[in-house]
């Protein structure tokens, strides 16, 4: 049945995809990538990666659309034809994907449980998660604390891409900051979504802490929560306008949420070694190594969560501002 | 004896709510302009999903996934039809008038997507 399932999700991807190179229209594009990427969560949920579908759903499905639509309304809705170069790329493409077909006959059957990648490391984690660390969810246990060293460079990542889009983006002239008084007002002349809207903001907010603190126990973590929280507060921007969200979480709020997620996740390894063990390795934070582990944990994903949610709202607001400039 | 009965109504909420979902989706890609449209397929947002989720409710029985299918329902019955809404007064705010030609119409309604 799961089999069945699969396959209609994949065609829909396949369909999909091919809808998002033909059309010569962005607008539609984006909306076609968004829808697949909630179908790309659907495929990793009955993969039975839950947390994964959770991250594809809040970020690929959510944010990024809203930060393409911001990036459209700086440029034009059409595609610009341009002539040439594409025997070359029909080339290339035709190639790789030759290469790929060739490789997946050396793969292993969907699910078997002799594959390289289920015998490797992974009985291991889901051996020692109960003994080392003692928390229900492992892909959380793996996340934070086994592969502590990924998550910190996934979170210095989003930091530098933060950076990077501020550098582009950010820099504006001062007299058209000075001149800046007309505000987007939003959606505030429409009542309708703005009574929903208005109403559903804190639940969003809520359910987004719930994922971050919850992430122990069930599907989530960081990653999801920054997303859910900051979707929130996209939410609240576009039914008060961009300047009342600003007044609600300033910008320096913001890149204090950035640098500080970074800051914090780096300084637990750093109080790590001053407690005499390795670089992230959060035994040594409490007498009892186990609960060492779980706190380590908590105060990393709060890291987490505080560095993702800060760099998307200083990305949205940073195309946001540029859109209101006359 | 009351399992069965419970099975029984919650397959024909669950058939009904997916008759609903097939309807909405060929009156979407059927209809002839963009209201006519939207209305089809706000069709899938309120009466299937109530079918559905109590269908599903019912197959669950009484435990915290019950609550939250219930939570999940009222999200998605608060939020559809306020996009629904939201989609209908973007297009009449664009210009795209209701009772315009039908044929004028298509070709507008599918430019939009």
């Amino acid at each position: 049945m799961i089999i069945v399932f699969a396959i209609f999700l994949l065609s829909l991807l396949v369909i999909t995809a091919v809808a998002i190179v033909r059309t010569e229209n962005l607008f539609v594009a984006v909306m076609l990538t968004s829808i697949f990427s909630l179908l790309m969560a659907a495929n990793f949920f009955i993969l039975d990666a839950a947390d994964v579908a959770l991250t594809e759903a809040a970020v690929g499905a959510g944010i990024t659309t809203v930060i393409f639509l911001s990036a459209l309304a700086l440029t034009a809705e059409r595609e610009k034809r341009r002539a040439g170069g594409q025997l070359l790329a029909l080339c290339t493409v035709g190639i790789l994907a030759a290469l790929i077909i060739y490789a997946t006959f050396d793969k292993p059957r969907l699910g078997d449980p002799e594959a390289p990648v289920h015998q490797h490391i992974a009985p291991w984690y889901l051996e020692k998660t109960p003994e080392y660390i003692d928390i229900p969810n492992v892909v959380t246990a793996i996340l934070g604390s086994f592969r502590g060293y990924d998550t910190l460079g996934e979170v210095f990542v989003v930091f530098t891409a933060c950076i990077g889009v501020l550098f582009i983006l950010g820099v504006r002239p001062e007299q058209q900051a000075a001149s800046r008084t007309v505000e987007s007002g939003g959606l505030r002349h429409h009542l309708i979504p703005q009574v929903v809207g208005r109403l559903l903001v804190p639940f969003i907010v809520l359910f987004g802490l719930y994922t971050q603190f919850h992430g122990e126990y069930g599907p989530g973590g960081g990653f999801q929560a920054g997303a859910i929280i900051a979707a929130g507060v996209i939410l609240y921007a576009l039914l008060e306008g961009e300047g009342e969200a600003l007044r609600a979480v300033p910008r320096s709020v913001l890149l204090g949420l950035v640098v500080g997620g970074a800051l914090l996740y780096g300084a637990v390894g750093v109080v790590c070694m001053l407690l005499g063990g390795a670089f992230l390795d959060y035994s040594v934070l409490a007498a009892d190594p186990v609960w060492g582990q779980q706190l380590g944990i908590i105060v990393i994903e709060a890291g987490v969560g505080m560095a993702v949610c800060g760099a998307l709202l200083t990305i949205f607001h940073a195309f946001a501002a540029r859109e209101s400039q006359p | 004896m009351i399992d069965t009965a419970l099975n029984l109504v919650s397959w024909v909420l669950l058939t009904l709510g997916g008759a609903c979902v097939l309807i909405g989706g060929i009156g979407a890609l059927r209809l002839p302009n963009l209201y006519t449209r939207i209305h089809a397929a706000s069709l899938t947002d309120t009466m299937a999903t109530i079918l559905i989720f109590v269908g599903m409710m019912l197959q669950s029985g009484f435990s915290l996934a019950t609550m939250k299918l219930l939570a999940i329902m009222v999200f998605l019955l608060l939020t559809g039809p306020t996009a629904t809404y939201a989609l209908a007064n973007a297009a009449l705010l664009s210009g795209l008038r209701p009772d315009a030609d039908t044929l004028a119409d298509k070709k507008t309604g599918n430019a939009r997507g």
